[in-house]
């Protein structure tokens, strides 16, 4: 009796492992042996090239500026998400007047395509005529700015909307954990004499300590992956102020069609994201006393 | 008397932060409806007598084949969605039920896509999608996605929560493994499905880069392709255009969100939470 068993199991598992394996597994080791090949030419088969295409990497100053980018990028979307994703959920969850309404605004783009949002924003930022500019100049009479189109303020651009779009999203894990919190913590802190912000720093943030950890590293892998608007709306321009690690990866790969120095690419990304592993679980090690 | 004169005064200055917040966070959106529904000239004017107007939306819609981008994407929601239930319940049923060494340490292999996901692998699933003939169809656009991590983390921990009685009895009963499953596990987890499926609709609906790489043609673009493409070409800077298209493609999932607005939230709860 026991082999069918065994039998369903793997039947059962098949496929799913199948298809786990073949776009998920094999390709991310796929990609790390096909960067130690040149791109192939109608002409020319691939050879091997050992490094070269990493020491090409390493002389790619577009390379070293996406990598920079993606660094500041990263650094100013997630803590920002996360405060703000943390103030939404505690109105959200409080008592404030037109919460409901509150909450809507804050899901909606989670909810909207990343290229919708693009379209949407493309018109905030326009020089002269856009939405920002007229509010910077009623406000603070500033002239037109091309917050896009000029390297100063493109990447903070990019992020601002990252930020717009992700937090809401945040905001969710942090309100079920909100609504996890035992009622009686709370009211015997209060009971204690402790005031709001006491309460909040000394009994609420500790308790969400194991979803901040979720969130940052989701927010991270989020910094590297989602580069919808930016290939709409910028193309990693203006002279590769707004490249990041994943459009180099695209121009590369599909406008250049350089598949070898891609892979290289995709190599480096899956450095990164081990790196974000190997530092989630040492935190994760330290902090398993929450659970 | 004092403290509670502050701490109203708290609480006014904390709700018009949340409320200046939240209209931040809506203004994109309300801005696109305005510009949507009044002629192309009140797209940067704002009058409150400003002539309301369908024109956009019809100008939108002949302007670019969004009927076959719909159609398209519907088949991709509706074949991603699917395929993930059936593929993730069996893979989550296995690993719920399995006590061997050997099945923690693959499950842990498995989520390793939580991490490294088919978007980020696009050089090599480009290749293997052309080594198999899928370039350009709607089943190589879904195909990645159909094996997922998440969706089988969730359902095998909403699995492990059903108690071991209950599937005790059905197998004194004469219940196979298929019907344990499907008599038992699956009616169970029924809100973990409506869970999982909203964000899995929510995500393909929206996904770009895969389908911008594997597709090149009408027959195959979502929605996502369709309007990048449109809106960077066709039309130039109609703002009112632009706005209408781009709310004609998020419509479905902003009508559901706004419909079922507190579902939607839960569902998404429920999903992170795990």
């Amino acid at each position: 009796m026991r082999m069918p068993r065994f039998l369903h199991a793997w039947l059962m598992l098949g496929p799913a492992l199948l298809l786990l394996a073949a776009f998920t597994h094999v390709p991310a080791l796929a990609t790390l042996w096909h960067a130690l090949f040149s791109t192939p030419t109608p002409r020319r088969p691939a050879v091997f090239v050992g490094l070269n295409n990493y020491a090409a990497l390493a002389e790619d100053p577009i390379f070293w500026q996406a990598l920079w980018n993606n660094l500041l990028y990263a650094l100013g979307t997630v803590p920002m998400s996360i405060a703000l994703a943390l103030a939404m959920a505690l109105w959200v969850n409080g008592r404030l007047r037109g919460r409901t309404a509150m909450r809507i605004a804050f899901f909606t783009p989670t909810v909207l395509p990343m290229i919708a949002v693009a379209n949407l924003w493309l018109f905030f930022y326009t020089p002269d005529y856009g939405m920002i500019d007229r509010l910077t100049r009623l406000l603070l009479g500033w002239g037109p700015t091309n917050w896009i189109g000029s390297q100063e303020t493109a990447l903070g651009a990019m992020m601002a909307i990252a930020v717009w779009k992700e937090a809401g999203f945040f905001m969710i894990f942090y309100l079920a954990a909100l609504q996890a919190i035992p009622p009686s913590l709370l009211e015997a802190a209060s009971l204690e004499g402790a005031s709001r912000g006491r309460i909040f720093w000394r009994v609420t943030l500790p308790l969400l300590g194991p979803t901040t950890l979720f969130i940052a590293v989701n927010a991270v892998i989020n910094s590297f992956r989602l580069v919808d608007h930016i290939l709409v709306m910028t193309q990693g321009g203006p002279d590769n102020a707004t490249a990041l690690l994943m459009t180099y990866i695209y121009e590369t790969g599909f406008r250049f069609w350089d598949t070898a120095q891609a892979s290289a690419l995709t190599g480096v990304l899956l450095a990164v994201l081990a790196v974000i592993a190997a530092l989630q679980f040492s935190l994760l090690g330290r902090r398993t006393h929450y659970r | 008397m004092r403290t509670s004169f502050a701490s109203r005064l708290g609480l006014t200055l904390e709700t018009a932060a949340a409320w200046l917040l939240a209209l931040l966070w809506a203004a994109p959106v309300l801005y696109a409806v305005w510009a949507a529904f009044h002629p192309t000239g009140y797209a940067t004017r704002f009058e409150l007598t400003a002539p309301l107007t369908l024109q956009n939306f019809v100008s939108a819609w002949d302007a670019a084949p969004f009927g076959r981008y719909f159609l398209n994407t519907v088949l991709l929601v509706c074949f991603v969605t699917g395929g993930q239930f059936v593929l993730c319940t069996l893979a989550a049923f296995v690993f719920a039920r399995s006590r061997s060494r050997w099945m923690s340490a693959l499950f842990a292999i498995v989520l390793v896509q939580l991490m490294v996901m088919p978007d980020m692998l696009i050089v090599e699933n480009y290749r293997t999608m052309r080594a198999l003939g899928l370039v350009d169809t709607v089943f190589g656009i879904g195909l990645p996605y159909l094996a997922s991590a998440f969706g089988i983390f969730l359902l095998r921990q909403t699995f492990l929560q059903i108690p071991a009685e209950l599937e005790e009895a059905a197998r004194l009963e004469g219940c196979g493994p298929w019907a344990i499953l499907w008599r038992l596990y699956v009616p169970l987890a029924k809100p973990t499905y409506l869970a999982y499926g909203l964000t899995s609709v929510a995500y393909h609906w929206n996904n770009f880069l895969w389908p911008l790489v594997v597709t090149n043609s009408v027959n195959t673009r979502p929605l996502t392709v369709g309007l990048a493409v449109f809106a960077s070409t066709d039309q130039g800077i109609d703002w009112a255009i632009i706005s209408a298209a781009t709310l004609l493609t998020a419509a479905p999932l902003l009508l559901g969100f706004l419909l079922f607005q507190r579902q939607f939230v839960q569902s998404f709860m429920r999903a992170g939470i795990k």
